[in-house]
């Protein structure tokens, strides 16, 4: 039983190390061609058929790429700063429901690798601990560009890490548990159930918590090009750049399977038909990222505090208080 | 026996990282290690079955370092060694004394600790969490909220030392005005250097 149970847990960790390594280089072309797609351009088009091998060759390029650690940088912290960010987002896949449990062989798998009790709190605290990545990649290259960009990564974590906590507070309220397994029982009746139409207000919240987590387009500041050049990844080069831009895109796929889990009913009753449903949910709020990207330009820094203290703390405080009021009489 | 090696390998990395918090002289040595050390915390958490505790200790430091990080990008230039002052080696000896004397009473405390019996032990029926809530609004309401408010004074005063000229925004003003402004704090330097 316990040998049996180590296997399976070292395959699951293997296949979703590979399965996600995979996706977060196939993300990227996704990203570009659906960019180019709003773009009116072409996007990556010359290497393989539809420009498919372009991935194989950026991982190619990178690999091979000279690993430069520029003289005057706080060596052993920049070397592990990239790998922070990859490790963090892969960490927190542990508590993620992937599919319901299915049976092979006449096994009984669960895509989760493992089911503790407090997965939500878990998941968000060691995303956030990814944001160290980006923080001391900044502080220490010794490049004033990659300080602000540091700078920026402190500010945004301390802020949205408290949106994010509060938003999600009222439907745990609600379901009563801290557990995603739980949280996809809830809503398991259909989608009468979803929590998303009894919390609406705590989705929008996430879901923009969740752009910033990530830092992505709307809130992307930590690195943002046209202003601070590359922000943390300016003095970086080669693998521990990739390892950096495999974390980013790790973790937009890992809050894209957390937000359908926590508010659009998750896989369901379980069947085939609901795996397939949260895959779609997944690939619908990985397309979200990409398109706002597309179609919104950035905000400023002082426009994310604004929109952080004086915006969606209260409104997300208020969230809480009437869903207990509620939930009390 | 995963419980043993996760525990020494746990108690490993925790004191080490400690130890270069307190001996380095690079402050984003010290600043990560500390992080590290605190996260690594959470490992003996998990083990003991307090997952709530654990998941709580993680969100809680990484904040709260994350804050200090931001201190030391204030008042440091992190990729340079700081220069520390030499401290009265009177100091150090009796802090050595005391923590060798530490050592000793950690390392005897399970002999005392075998007749102590827990007020409220962990049930297995119920969760982690539940448990926590239960205790912190039952016996210990009261410390629980005067830690509330201790955090709501300190919030009100760091608002109260932060918040001179709160209602001038730079990103909204024009770059005359910003010369104005300027201008008029160097007339008032000048008359506190003059009275």
């Amino acid at each position: 039983m316990e040998s049996a149970y180590l296997i399976e847990t070292v395959i699951k960790i293997v296949v979703i190390l590979l399965v996600f390594s995979a996706l977060a280089g196939i993300g990227t072309y996704f990203e570009r061609k659906i960019l180019a797609f709003m773009q009116r351009r072409l996007g990556p088009s010359i290497v393989g058929p539809y420009g498919l091998l372009q991935v194989a060759a950026d991982g190619i390029k990178l690999f091979t790429k000279e690993d430069i650690i520029p003289a005057g940088v706080v060596g052993r912290i920049f070397k592990i700063a990239p790998v922070i960010t990859a490790a963090t987002a892969f960490m927190a896949a542990a508590a993620i429901p992937f599919l319901p449990q299915f049976t092979i062989f006449g096994y009984t798998v669960h895509p989760i690798v493992a089911d503790i009790n407090v997965g939500i709190l878990y998941i968000l605290g060691v995303m956030a601990v990814g944001l160290y990545g980006p923080l001391l990649g900044g502080m220490a290259s010794a490049n004033k560009y990659s300080l602000i960009s540091a700078a920026r990564a402190a500010a945004v974590f301390i802020s949205y890490e408290v949106v994010t906590g509060l938003a999600i507070l009222a439907p745990i309220m609600m379901v009563g548990s801290l557990s995603l397994i739980d949280f996809n029982e809830y809503q398991a009746g259909g989608i009468g159930n979803w929590i998303v139409w009894s919390q609406p207000v705590a989705f929008i919240l996430f879901w923009i918590a969740a752009f910033a987590e990530t830092g992505r387009t709307p809130f992307h500041l930590i690195a943002n090009d046209h202003e601070i050049i590359d922000g943390f990844g300016t003095e970086y080069s080669g693998m521990r750049w990739g390892l950096f831009f495999i974390g980013e895109y790790a973790n937009m796929f890992f809050i894209s399977f957390v937000i359908p889990l926590l508010f659009l009913g998750g896989f369901g009753d379980g069947s085939f038909l609901g795996a397939l449903g949260l895959l779609a949910k997944v690939a619908f709020f990985f397309f979200f990222f990409l398109w706002t990207r597309a179609a919104w330009p950035d905000v400023r820094p002082d426009q994310l505090m604004w929109l952080c203290w004086k915006v969606l703390m209260p409104v997300a405080v208020i969230n809480v208080v009437i869903t207990g009021l509620v939930m009390m009489f | 026996m995963f419980e043993a090696v996760a525990f020494y390998l746990f108690a490993f990395l925790t004191i080490a990282m400690f130890y270069i918090v307190v001996t380095t002289k690079q402050a984003l040595y010290a600043l990560t290690a500390l992080a590290a050390g605190m996260i690594f915390i959470s490992a003996f958490f998990f083990i003991l079955g307090a997952e709530f505790l654990g998941a709580i200790q993680i969100i809680v430091y990484t904040g709260a370092v994350m804050a200090l990080y931001a201190f030391g990008m204030m008042f440091f230039d992190t990729t340079r060694d700081v220069k520390e002052a030499q401290g009265n080696k009177f100091i150090i000896t009796g802090l050595a004394t005391l923590a060798a004397v530490l050592v000793v009473l950690i390392v005897s405390a399970p002999i005392i600790s075998e007749n102590i019996t827990a007020y409220y032990p962990a049930l297995p029926e119920v969760g982690n969490t539940q448990e926590v809530g239960m205790v912190l609004f039952t016996k210990y309401l009261v410390p629980f909220e005067v830690a509330a408010v201790m955090l709501l004074v300190a919030m009100i005063a760091g608002i109260v030392l932060a918040g001179k000229k709160m209602d001038l925004s730079i990103t909204l003003m024009n770059d005359a005005e910003i010369h104005d402004m300027k201008i008029d704090q160097k007339l008032d330097q000048h008359k506190k250097v003059l009275s």
